[in-house]
């Protein structure tokens, strides 16, 4: 039997509402809608959910151009064409030229999958609504071949977004829905641990601690998240840097490797004009 | 009373829905949650609200609402009930002496000192009795025991360190899009400026329609008039750039592009701090390519409604003195540009992005804004509205 309930992983730090969430949506078979400042693990859920329920992983990374009737399925006009001027014998079944698109997959999964929506705001607007019976049902028609495709489990379908487009009431109406807020120092603290089990904790604590003052920089197109922090300590580890060279007097440091941290041009341009200013101002 | 909470939220303005709200006593019979207030509060967050910028709102009428947990328990009874919630409440069911008892201990503060020194003293686990810490029990401090303040000390033992109730922190507050325009405001606010691009006496015959609502009109000819071509708004945005407005950078960006995409003619120009003799277009050779005010004044017509974009949040001199600017030497006051862009652009408002509140604190704000005619605004969803009904008013 696979565990029913998700609590975060080795690997996923998950705060107590986000366990909350994701267990409604898996018991209630509706799907979780998850938003998000970039790089606070919207797309490593699923992955988590479905190590931690022990259950295949089926992700559908959603494109601008994306429609939503290729996440059923599509018709392929162009190779059945091709094989009717080639005197092919499939050409008689059209079955032959539909193409599986990911939800059919998951809706014919053996076991009751997880299923990864990632990034449904890139789409077009209308595309949430294009899904809405199917998420709802869970079902869809296939007309072309007059079959009606059933999911077997209902599948757990994780959808994530950036807020590039608001999404449809009706389409919001059917999700659980959160937001993963920005990690506060301590919830930081065990997500850096479970990347870098060996780290030295002085190193640790400075590292956080220089962070968290290069977010509050007032004006940061692009603040650093997770993720730059964790590409920052890595560097670090890797170039052996002490933690005394982290730390200082405040407005004095300027933190090795930064870069890391600050990848908009116009941020770095503005990060180093303020320590400018307040080293004049000190001198 | 789940009813009643649901009425509340929709009260507070959330968009809750009947359907989110069955969602919601669906999960609690699934038993999605089992234990504890805290779970139902992140359940019936997750289910009911679907915009972070609605928390701050949620929390707040989840805590008005849910004041103290007997209340929850009680409520809970006639909806389908967990079956632990309902252990607990069994737990809770006290005689008025038991109560009276618990009340002796004094308020909150009190409450929490003797906790404290309860937990120094506690020795290993306790079930019920009347001095320790249990699971059960009379002792205010236990998981489930009555206590008439309705403070709730964790059952795990990570919980203590949130005394203070997560939706009492309010951490969403600044997320709440009534406080600063979000995108989403910014639309009904750009709908509302297209709607008054539009405005306008119907003067002019509109060919296409008479034509269309005749023929629906089984030819009987149905005149129909559209507003003269010439009404179409013209906007001059001027925005304040750098220094203090470096805070406000996001609304002004979202403000900017609103605009951009709504006016067909929409000139700007950007200004720091307070305009003078000479404004710019890109903020990168600010000081290479300037453009005249004067130019500016004889370039566009009385027909151009001025928009200033700006936090007026500077020395006084930067108003009333020639060679106050920060940044350049100006030989003519602040004060003298503004009043000769107003004698030429009637219609003009100032937008502040400053919280409203702390005008009047600011002395400079108080020059501009007298400067104006006091037709400054915040720049918040209704501030925006009323700036827009003062530039269809005549001056
Ligand atoms: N709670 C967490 N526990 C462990 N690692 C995390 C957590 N949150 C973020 N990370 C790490 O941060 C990085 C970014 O995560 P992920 O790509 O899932 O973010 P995202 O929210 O999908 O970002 P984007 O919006 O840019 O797509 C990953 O390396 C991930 O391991
Ligand atoms: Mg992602």
């Amino acid at each position: 039997m696979s565990p029913t309930r998700f609590s975060g992983t080795d690997r996923y730090v998950a705060t107590d509402d986000l366990m909350m969430a994701v267990n409604a949506a898996v018991t209630l078979g509706r799907p979780l809608l998850v938003k998000g400042e970039p790089g606070t693990g919207k797309t490593q859920l699923a992955e988590e959910v479905a190590l931690a329920l022990n259950r295949p992983l089926i992700q559908w990374h959603i494109k601008s151009t994306t429609k939503a009737q290729q996440g059923l399925y599509e018709y392929d006009a162009v190779s059945r064409l091709r094989d009717s001027q080639l005197g092919d014998a499939r050409v008689h079944d059209i079955g032959n030229y539909i193409v599986k698109g990911k939800l059919w997959e998951a809706f014919t999964h053996e076991v009751q999958p997880v299923v990864l929506i990632d990034e449904i705001d890139k789409a077009d607007i209308e595309f949430p609504n294009d899904l809405l019976l199917e998420l709802d049902r869970m079902e869809f028609h296939v007309y072309e071949t007059q079959q009606t495709v059933k999911a077997r489990y209902r599948p757990v379908i994780i959808i994530t977004s950036n807020n590039e487009k608001e999404l449809p009431d009706a389409f919001l109406r059917r999700c659980f829905f959160h937001y993963i807020r920005f990690p506060d120092k301590e919830t930081m603290e065990r997500i850096v641990r479970v990347h870098y089990p060996d780290l030295k904790k002085r190193l640790l604590s400075e590292a956080l601690e220089a962070f968290f003052e290069i977010r509050e920089v007032p004006g940061l197109k692009k603040r650093p998240s997770t993720s730059e922090l964790l590409d920052w300590i890595k560097l670090l580890v890797a170039e052996d840097i002490p933690p005394e060279a982290l730390r200082g007097d405040q407005h004095k440091l300027i933190p090795p490797l930064y870069g890391a941290l600050l990848k908009n041009e116009q941020d770095v341009h503005l990060f180093e004009r303020l320590l400018f200013m307040s080293r004049r101002k000190k001198d | 009373m789940m009813t009643d909470f649901f009425l509340k939220l929709r009260k507070a303005g959330l968009p809750v829905t009947l359907t989110e709200f069955l969602t919601l006593l669906e999960a609690l019979s699934q038993r999605v949650t089992a234990h504890n207030i805290e779970e139902f509060y992140y359940l019936a967050r997750a289910t009911l609200v679907k915009d972070e910028r609605h928390y701050d709102r949620f929390d707040q009428v989840f805590s008005s609402h849910f004041k103290g947990l007997e209340t929850l328990f009680h409520e809970m009874i006639g909806a389908t009930v967990p079956l632990e919630w309902l252990h607990k409440l069994a737990e809770l069911t006290l005689s008025e002496e038991d109560k009276q008892l618990i009340e002796s201990l004094g308020g909150w503060k009190k409450l929490m000192e003797t906790f404290a020194q309860r937990m120094a003293e506690q020795e290993g686990r306790h079930q019920g009795g009347n001095k320790w810490i249990g699971t059960a029990g009379t002792s205010p401090f236990g998981a489930y025991g009555y206590n008439p303040e309705g403070i709730r000390i964790g059952q795990e033992t990570s919980r203590h360190r949130r005394a203070v109730k997560v939706w009492d922190r309010r951490e969403f507050r600044n997320l709440d899009d009534t406080i600063e325009l979000g995108t989403r405001n910014i639309k009904v606010a750009l709908r509302r400026l297209r709607r008054f691009a539009r405005e306008g006496a119907a003067e002019e015959l509109d060919l296409d329609g008479t034509i269309r609502s005749t023929a629906r009109n089984a030819g009987y000819l149905d005149l129909r008039m559209v507003p003269e071509r010439h009404n179409a708004v013209k906007v001059l945005l001027f925005l304040d750039v750098g220094g203090s407005m470096d805070d406000h950078v996001r609304v002004c960006e979202e403000l900017f592009s609103a605009a951009r995409g709504e006016f067909k003619h929409l000139e700007y120009f950007y200004f720091h701090n307070m305009v003078y003799e000479g404004l710019w277009k890109d903020n990168r050779r600010r000081y290479t390519e300037k453009t005249e005010t004067l130019t500016v004044l004889r370039t566009f017509g009385q027909d151009y409604k001025l928009i200033l974009v700006g936090d007026a949040t500077m020395s006084p001199y930067e108003i009333t003195y020639p060679g106050g600017s920060v940044e350049h030497f100006n030989p003519e006051a602040g004060d003298v540009w503004l009043n000769r862009l107003l004698a030429v652009f009637p219609r003009a408002i100032w937008l502040n992005p400053q919280h409203q509140n702390r005008w009047s604190y600011i002395p400079s704000i108080q020059m501009v804004r007298e400067l104006m005619g006091e037709r400054m605004f915040p720049l918040t969803l209704e501030g925006l509205e009323q700036g827009i009904r003062a530039l269809q008013r005549a001056r």
